[in-house]
């Protein structure tokens, strides 16, 4: 009897993966065709910055050909595709450097700060979430609604600037902009990328503070808004299981309110609400670009913001393709987890 | 009779008098919930300040006057002085034109398109339902800001670029809506009706099934307006939206950097209208929701 029904459970999720890595596919070919499509609309003209403006009709057609621009769209289109999945996105006009190195060299800051982010977006989301609908319709409850309102309405740079404004000029409890200070650069050598890592496996504690003084604010913002998020789709879903009446049943047999709320009513609210985090994982990477550039902080964001005010678009495309694909990566993961975990599809 | 009578009463003889009792039952609703009316309130007074801009700011918003650079916030200057010495107060006043024409540009663009397309989806089904949601479907799973910036890296900087971006960014959500409520109506009878009578599908869909969408529409795009604005702010903050020197809040914020932690009214002062803009939306979002669309609400 078990056996067949691990076996089931096992073909189930065999299916949903299945099901994920097509869409998944197909999603990442639709991605690129917009990259592509944004790639040709540019008014640039990429024949002519390569052999300038001065070169004869001869020389332009050659370098056309020798480009592959004059072949049909379809297949520069699958040649596009055959590159990206090369790893090749072409070279920086800025940087003079392939696209793709200059990505993984600054990819780790922004998962370093999405990710802190989002623990600390979750840390206290869930618990403020439950807590608003533990107390429905009291002060709490308000005070919950309007900072989830807050998160849709304030923008992140100025809460960047803001925050900068008292905690670090006004306070003086964090440190400024940048990942650690200047005289820590380079002190720790980068294996991971990510700073707090990397200083912590090279038992380098002062480093691995400083870094966390710089990180903690720019983090907390971004938090803030998947907080803001979080709390909102918890409290509603909150709401819905402590309607049922098995809960009625449960408060009635004498369980403590304390074990009716976390042991009875958030049980069954994991499995949606790792849909939810997932969600605003994703957002986090895509937020940081605006919080990147108020805190100079050297990642993905600062690198595509940069590259946008170079017209430099190798670079601001595969930025956009980089965190395109993540962002749907980590989309369709949290989607096919939740089909995967939810008992009722079993 | 009253006019109260009038429009509630039970047997309406006139379709006006059924439709405007209707509207009248539904603004009650509205107004009962104290944070709806702020909301409405909040959008009011954009509206007025966009229209009235020249009437209600002190100044001129472009009009110089280095001798009076960075000034702090006054009776003179509500709210202080930028580095040329405009008034920032009435910088944000006009800004509020901006603002406006963004949201409502974008609105009008993204709206109707979202609205047809899932629509049609959703009235056709078979193969169209699934090439056009399985379209749909990639520019949902999408990170908006990131696209956005990248469409106007390729078109150039500028307000209409940002506009044109955003609405591009934002149309799939609106097909979605659109075809899961035509789904929910499709096989009925009155659809039946009529296409017995020879009505032709453009009339069926333009005539019939897109006026029952446009009221989960509405509280959609309302709820979405927020984030509209904070994009476009976001693209003027970067440089890419306005460009100077139209007041563009966003494009304000950026400018104030430079001198953020001497004078921090420059930054700060603008954003703040962003802020309360973004959360009358929201409010009216939440409270139209409430009424128009009882079924989403009531939960969140």
């Amino acid at each position: 009897m078990s056996t067949t029904l691990s076996s089931h459970a096992l073909r189930r999720s065999a299916g949903a993966l299945g099901g994920f890595a097509v869409v998944t596919l197909l999603t990442f070919l639709g991605l690129m065709a917009i990259t592509f499509f944004i790639g040709r609309v540019v008014p640039i003209d990429p024949v002519l910055s390569v052999v300038g403006d001065r070169a004869t009709q001869e020389q332009y057609d050659a370098a056309r050909v020798a480009m592959g621009l004059d072949r049909p769209l379809v297949v520069q289109f699958f040649s596009y595709v055959g590159d990206v999945f090369r790893g090749d996105l072409g070279l920086s006009v800025s940087t003079n450097r392939p696209v793709a190195e200059d990505l993984a060299r600054v990819f780790p800051a922004t998962l370093e700060m999405a990710t802190i982010g989002i623990l600390i977006g979750v840390g206290m989301g869930v618990p403020l979430g439950v807590w608003a609908a533990a107390r429905q319709g009291t002060w709490v409850d308000q005070l919950i609604r309007v900072f989830a309102l807050l998160g849709y309405s304030v923008p992140a740079f100025w809460l960047g600037l803001v925050g900068l404004v008292i905690f670090y000029a006004g306070l003086g409890w964090v440190a400024g902009p940048g990942r650690v200070d200047i005289f820590y650069e380079g002190l720790v050598p980068s294996r991971t990328g990510l700073m707090l890592v990397d200083s912590a496996l090279a038992g380098d504690w002062e480093v691995f503070w400083n870094a966390l003084d710089h990180l903690i604010l720019p983090a907390t913002i971004l938090g803030f808004f998947s907080l803001a998020y979080i709390a909102r789709m918890t409290r509603s879903f909150m709401l819905d299981q402590l309607g049922q009446e098995y809960i009625t049943t449960a408060r009635v047999k004498g369980v403590s309110e304390w074990r009716v709320i976390w042991a009875h009513g958030f049980r069954p609210i994991r499995v949606p609400l790792i849909t939810v985090i997932g969600l605003s994982y994703a957002a986090l990477l895509e937020g940081s670009v605006m919080i990147e550039t108020v805190f100079s902080w050297p990642g993905i964001g600062n690198y595509l913001t940069v590259a946008l005010l170079n017209a430099d678009m190798n670079a601001v495309l595969g930025a956009t393709l980089v965190i395109g694909a993540v962002f749907i990566l980590i989309n369709k993961l949290s989607d096919v987890l939740y089909r995967i975990l939810d008992p009722r599809s079993r | 009779m009253t006019m109260t009578d009038w429009l509630l009463a039970d047997s309406p003889s006139s379709r006006l008098q059924a439709s405007l009792g209707n509207g009248y039952r539904m603004l009650r609703m509205l107004m009962r919930n104290p944070l709806t009316v702020i909301g409405a309130l909040i959008l009011l007074a954009l509206i007025l300040a966009a229209m009235f801009a020249p009437w209600i700011a002190p100044h001129s918003p472009l009009g110089q006057n280095l001798g009076q650079r960075l000034l702090p916030p006054s009776a003179e200057h509500w709210m202080g002085t930028d580095e040329l010495g405009r008034d920032i107060f009435s910088r944000v006043i006009y800004g509020a034109r901006i603002t406006l024409l963004i949201v409502a540009l974008v609105a009008v663009i993204s709206a109707p398109l979202g609205l047809l397309i899932g629509a049609i989806s959703g009235y056709f089904g078979g193969w169209v339902d699934k090439v056009m949601m399985g379209i749909t479907d990639v520019f949902l799973s999408m990170p908006k800001l990131i696209l956005a910036l990248a469409f106007v890296a390729a078109l150039g900087p500028g307000i209409e670029n940002a506009i044109i971006a955003i609405a591009i960014t934002s149309w799939p959500a609106y097909a979605r809506i659109a075809r899961a409520e035509t789904l929910t109506f499709r096989n009925s009878e009155f659809i039946s009706a009529m296409r017995l009578l020879g009505a032709s599908h453009t009339r069926i869909i333009v005539g019939h099934v897109l006026p029952l969408c446009t009221s989960s529409m509405i509280v959609r795009v309302t709820l979405d307006m927020a984030g509209i604005i904070l994009t476009a702010a976001g693209l003027g903050f970067l440089g890419l939206g306005a460009q100077p020197p139209l007041p563009e809040w966003g494009a304000m914020i950026s400018r104030g950097r430079a001198f953020i932690l001497d004078q921090w009214w420059v930054a700060t002062m603008p954003g703040f209208a962003i802020i309360i803009v973004s959360l009358g939306f929201c409010l009216l979002g939440d409270g139209l929701r409430d009424v128009l669309d009882p079924k989403q609400g009531g939960k969140s």
